[in-house]
This record gives structure tokens, C-alpha cells and sequence, in this order.
């Protein structure tokens, strides 16, 4: 089972990947809207890749307004 | 399609669909490319009258006032005729709100009754703001499972009253929704719609654009909003055909659905047709030089063949694999809730993928023009739809001044705000604060906005007085949040912004720490509502009597900054 701080790390390298950005200029408590310069549409790409990534399900009304990785780490932790 | 012009309420069209067409689909229901429920007009009639019933048995009446807040879904639209069929007033919100925003216009609404979802009752439940609704009498929640604390609500699937219920007649006046035009944080402002406004709509609109018994609209765009309540709801029913539903929006499910559902229509906000063009342009980009010469040559024979009008079929065979990815069978993409860039629109045609562009809004009861395709127009919002009067009021030397429409399809008012309601309904005309021009074939062209908002190009409309809340107890003597194309009118309807303007305290400084506290209070608003520059003004801001900002004033006097200069980055 992956802790808090290894399910974070994870995001933060898929995101980083799939935005094409160094894994090193994002942090958890960055919003990821702003910080990857991403629409609404991009998010749910993000989040269908951590769903695939996680083997998880996350419904929608659980990411509805989030907006930083450190919150989106912990609706998926929840359901790992 | 119903003959709407003879009927006079929104419960007395569906009740007609209901009728008319018992073995058609109305709806499906999908979730993860799984289909869950595909629902004939019988079956959907059977499920929405033992809810009638149930209402009624708590005493639901004319006039009384519920509220849907839940995602798209088959249940959001079964609920909604239920409350029409009992003659009541419906409440849609938007579920994206946060839980107290909910709670703020359900006391403004005076709902006596929240249709609402499991997972959304769960934090409103808990949300501040619950006990001073106290209008909210009864609570009823979808999909809660077996042991859920349910916290005072009932269960939606339990509220299968017994017998036929009493179909509750209404008049082509009576209000049948209050719809809020923005969020929370300034003055709300509930729209209130009558059935005459939707049905009217729905005949304009179905005139250009018509549905019929097996054509099937995605529903992708929230159904509390005007456009997908008109045309994924209304516009659908009323003409016998079908609404599909995705539980789950992810892009990988929405391109799926096209083709396993054959989908005729679907409404999109800009930013989302953006994407796709975005998306679609890449994969030309990645096409071997040989193909992709031979893709061109076709692009430029569909070009020359449809300078007129659209012609599907000849389009989906030049450029089959194009369309083959919407499902082969679709008829156009309805864009709205703002504006779109002139050169997205003509990708898409350019593809014999007809974008029906307009413009509208909420208390003129949706869309007031469309793109009548004859021939495609990309750099208008389109001709006025039939019924809608539409000119342009105090036009200076080039023909541009506000747009006014005057329409069986405008709203009553703003819901307790006659003082605002005078101002935006003057002498039977909607004063709709948008600047713009006919051309010489009668195209309505927008240039920007007279009125100090944005709407981004998600379709959300922002007032910066929503905004201000976010900075309330900032450190420093006065401050205000502006649309800067208001201040500064820039004849451009995208990439709107907002600013926050701060006066600082006599010998204060602008510090690196004050710009973080800023910067933090911006992070916390949602992404769409955020400033994006801050303006430091070195003069007392003017104000009423009251204290309150005279912000037309202040804007006048910001308006002579110079722009470049005066927007700092946050």
C-alpha cells in the first residue's frame, strides 16, 4: 500500500510527463490549473490517466473543485 | 413536433411528448461506456408520475417552488416533469457551486423543496447556510446506498406515491423556472422564466434547427444551464427524439459515445471546441506528406462545395475518417454560453462539420441569434431567430452600440430585484449590455461588453462583485474588482480578465508579502473566477452616501490609465 507522500509523488510525475514539464517545478501544493496552464477539459485527461495509472475509479463529484495535487492525492488515496 | 404555439405550459408539452411517442427513446444513460438505462417516453412517464404523486402528498402545489441540483443524468429530467406536471416552479442550480453558495440561492429561491444527489446532499448536508434556509422543507436524494446517514432527506427511489396524480394546469404566463444568471457573492440574480419564454424559445429555435423521433442529442454541457435545459431537454422532448447521458465526462467516453450512440447533436462550450480542434489539427499534423496533401486537396473541394450551404452527405464522404470520429451521423455542434473565435468555427465547416454559433443569454431566454448556415458565417453570432426583435441602440459613426431584443422569450425580471430589473428591462426591451452591429446582410457582430462582467470561454459568467469576497480584510485602505475590457473597452470578446484594483493606505507600500496574501486569496477561488493583474490607484475611490464604491465612476477615472501600464502581474 503507498503512503500519502508516494501517491503525491506518483501524480506529480504523471502530471509533469504528460504536460511535458521538469518533475522538479511542480509541488503538491501547487494548483494545477495554473501551474501547467491547463483548461478544465485537460484536467479530466489528467484524471482519467492517474484513474488508469492507480487502477481507480474516481467519480466526478469527488474531483468537482480541486484544483491543487496535494487534495487530488488525497481523493485517490481514499480509494486505493 | 408538438404544435407549442397551442399549448400553454412546459408540463402540458412533455405530457403531449409523453403521449405522442410511448415506444420512442427519450433517454440513455451511460457511465464509463457501460449503458445503464435506456428509457422509452412510457418508461419515462411511469417513473416521473409516482414522484408526482409523492409531492403532491406532501402537499407540493401551484406556484410552490423545487430545486434540482444533480448532474446530467435521467433523474434530473424526470424530476423536472414531475414538478411541472405538479404546476410547480423549477429551481435548477448549478451542482458545480460550493455547498454554502447552494445554500445561499436556495433561501433566494424560496424552493420549498431540493431534488439533489447523493454525493452532493452529503457536503451540503453539513454546509453552512442550511439553517437559514429554512423555506427547504423536504429533501429528496438520488443513489444515496443501503445504510447512508441521510441527514433529514428522503429517498428519491422510495417517492412512489400510489394512484394517478392530478395534473396541475398552468397558464402561458405563470412562472415556470428562476434561473440564476451567476453565481453567489454580489446580488443574485434569479431569472424568472415563464412557460410562454421556453416555448416560444423552443419553437424559434427548432425552426432552424429541427429534431425528430431517432435523433439523439449528447448532453454534455450542465442541464441547470439554459442550453443544455432547451436544447437536451425541451427542444428533444417536444419533437420525440432522444438525450444521452454520461455519467462520467472524460474525453476517452464523450469520443465513444459519438459513435456507439450515432449522435445527431451536442452543445459545447468554446473552450471545449477549441480543444477538439486542437486535438484534430495535431493528427493532420502527424499525417505522412503524402496523406496529408491528399487530406488538403479534399479539405479545399469540401471548401469550394459548401460555400453556400452545408452538404452533409457529400461531406462525410471527401472527408469520411473526420467525420467517422463524431460518429458518421452528426448534424451540427451547437456552440454557446460565449463567445467563439471566428477561426475555430470556420475549422470545423471547413471540415463539413456545421458549428450553429449564436448568441444569447439567460434572461432573453437562451439564444436570441443563430448561424443560419445559408451560407455559413463565421464572423457573426448570426441572424436573429424567428420571433426575436433585435436592434442596436445608440449606434455611434461605425454602427456599433448595445444590442436590445424584445421577445416573447424575454424574462419576467429579476426574482425580488425590481430596481435591477428595471434597468435591464426598459420599456419592453432587454437592455443585454453587449455591444454590437448588423452587417449589411443582417449578421449581428459583437464588439465587447458595456456591462462590468466576463464569460469565460468555459461559458461561465463571472461578476467581479462574486469576486471581491476572496479579498475582504485585505490589508490596505480600499479595493475593487474590475472586468479590465470594461475599464478599458477592447471591441474583443475573448480572453476577458479581471483585475483587482487596490488603493493603498497613505505611505504604504506595495510589498512583495501583500502581493503573496493576494496571490494565496486568488489560488483559493475557483480557476474561472480568479484576477489575473492587479492595478495600484493612488486616489480615494469614489463613493455613494452609504459608502458604498460608485463603480462607474472609478471605472471612468481607471479608464484613463493606460492599460499596459497600469495591469502589474499577480
Amino acid at each position: 500500500m503507498r503512503t500519502l507522500e508516494q501517491t503525491t509523488q506518483e501524480i506529480l510525475h504523471l502530471a509533469a510527463k504528460q504536460f511535458k514539464v521538469a518533475d522538479e517545478s511542480l509541488k503538491a501544493s501547487d494548483d494545477f490549473y495554473k501551474k501547467l496552464g491547463i483548461d478544465s477539459l485537460q484536467a479530466l485527461d489528467l484524471l482519467s490517466r492517474l484513474e488508469n495509472h492507480f487502477h481507480i475509479e474516481l467519480p466526478d463529484y469527488e474531483v468537482q473543485g480541486v484544483s491543487d495535487f496535494k487534495t487530488l492525492a488525497e481523493r485517490i488515496q481514499a480509494r486505493l | 413536433m408538438l404544435d407549442l404555439k397551442k399549448l400553454s405550459s412546459i408540463g402540458e408539452a412533455l405530457r403531449g411528448a409523453l403521449e405522442t411517442w410511448p415506444r420512442e427513446v427519450c433517454l440513455i444513460e451511460s457511465d464509463r461506456g457501460e449503458e445503464k438505462q435506456l428509457l422509452t417516453y412510457r418508461d419515462f412517464k411511469e417513473r416521473a408520475l409516482p414522484l408526482a404523486k409523492t409531492m403532491q402528498e406532501f402537499s407540493f402545489s401551484a406556484g410552490d417552488r423545487a430545486s434540482i441540483i444533480m448532474t446530467n443524468q435521467s433523474k434530473w429530467l424526470i424530476s423536472a416533469y414531475a414538478i411541472f406536471y405538479t404546476g410547480g416552479t423549477l429551481v435548477p442550480l448549478d451542482f458545480k457551486l460550493q455547498p454554502h453558495q447552494q445554500w445561499e440561492l436556495l433561501k433566494h429561491s424560496g424552493a420549498s423543496v431540493l431534488i439533489t444527489e447523493y454525493p452532493i446532499w452529503r457536503q451540503l448536508s453539513s454546509a453552512p447556510g442550511r439553517a437559514e434556509a429554512t423555506n427547504v422543507k423536504t429533501v429528496l436524494v438520488t443513489e444515496a446506498p443501503p445504510n447512508a446517514d441521510l441527514a433529514g432527506a428522503r429517498r428519491w427511489e422510495e417517492a412512489k406515491g400510489k394512484g394517478e396524480p392530478v395534473f396541475v394546469r398552468r397558464e402561458r404566463q405563470d412562472l415556470a423556472c428562476v434561473v440564476y444568471s451567476s453565481g453567489t457573492g454580489g446580488t443574485p440574480k434569479g431569472c424568472m422564466m415563464t412557460h410562454e419564454n421556453y416555448l416560444e424559445q423552443c419553437v424559434a429555435l427548432t425552426a432552424w434547427y429541427p429534431f425528430w423521433p431517432g435523433v439523439r442529442y449528447l448532453s454534455i454541457l450542465p442541464t441547470n444551464h439554459a442550453i443544455d435545459f432547451m436544447v437536451g431537454f425541451l427542444g428533444p422532448f417536444t419533437c420525440g427524439a432522444a438525450v444521452v447521458h454520461l455519467r462520467t465526462l472524460r474525453p476517452e467516453y464523450v469520443r465513444e459515445a459519438f459513435a456507439k450512440y450515432q449522435i445527431n447533436y451536442v452543445s459545447l462550450v468554446p473552450v471545449v471546441l477549441k480543444n477538439l480542434q486542437k486535438g484534430l489539427q495535431a493528427r493532420f499534423d502527424d499525417l505522412p506528406a503524402s496523406k496529408r496533401k491528399a487530406f488538403e486537396v479534399l479539405r479545399k473541394i469540401n471548401i469550394a462545395l459548401t460555400k453556400s450551404s452545408p452538404r452533409l452527405p457529400i461531406s462525410r464522404r471527401l472527408l469520411g475518417q473526420v467525420h467517422d470520429a463524431f460518429g458518421g451521423k452528426l448534424e451540427a455542434i451547437i456552440v454557446g454560453g460565449a463567445f467563439t473565435e471566428p477561426q475555430t468555427l470556420q475549422f470545423f465547416y471547413d471540415l463539413g462539420i456545421p458549428v450553429a454559433n449564436g448568441y444569447g443569454l439567460t434572461e432573453a431566454g437562451t439564444a436570441v441569434t443563430v448561424n443560419d448556415l445559408k451560407p455559413f458565417r463565421a464572423d457573426t453570432v448570426g441572424k436573429p431567430l424567428p420571433g426575436m426583435e433585435v436592434r442596436i441602440a445608440n449606434p455611434d459613426e461605425k454602427g456599433i452600440g448595445q444590442v436590445v431584443v424584445r421577445s416573447k422569450t424575454v424574462m419576467v425580471g429579476y426574482l425580488n430585484e425590481p430596481e435591477m430589473t428595471a434597468e435591464a428591462i426598459v420599456d419592453g426591451w432587454l437592455m443585454t449590455g453587449d455591444m454590437g452591429r448588423f452587417d449589411s446582410t443582417g449578421h449581428l457582430q459583437l464588439f465587447g461588453r458595456k456591462k462590468n462582467m466576463i464569460v469565460t470561454e468555459e461559458g461561465k459568467n463571472v461578476y467581479p462583485e462574486e469576486v471581491e469576497q476572496a479579498f475582504e480584510g485585505l490589508e490596505v485602505k480600499e479595493f475593487c474588482v474590475f472586468a479590465a475590457n470594461f475599464l478599458w473597452p477592447s471591441r474583443s470578446m475573448v480572453e476577458e480578465k479581471l483585475v483587482l484594483v487596490v488603493h493603498l493606505e497613505p505611505g504604504q507600500a506595495f510589498t512583495g508579502q501583500l502581493r503573496s496574501e493576494i496571490a494565496a486569496r486568488n489560488n483559493r477561488l475557483l480557476h474561472y473566477k480568479r484576477i489575473h493583474g492587479i492595478v495600484l490607484y493612488q486616489e480615494d475611490f469614489p463613493l455613494t452616501a452609504s459608502l458604498k464604491i460608485i463603480r462607474n465612476a472609478l471605472a471612468e477615472r481607471l479608464g484613463k490609465l493606460d492599460r499596459e501600464q497600469a495591469i502589474l502581474p499577480i
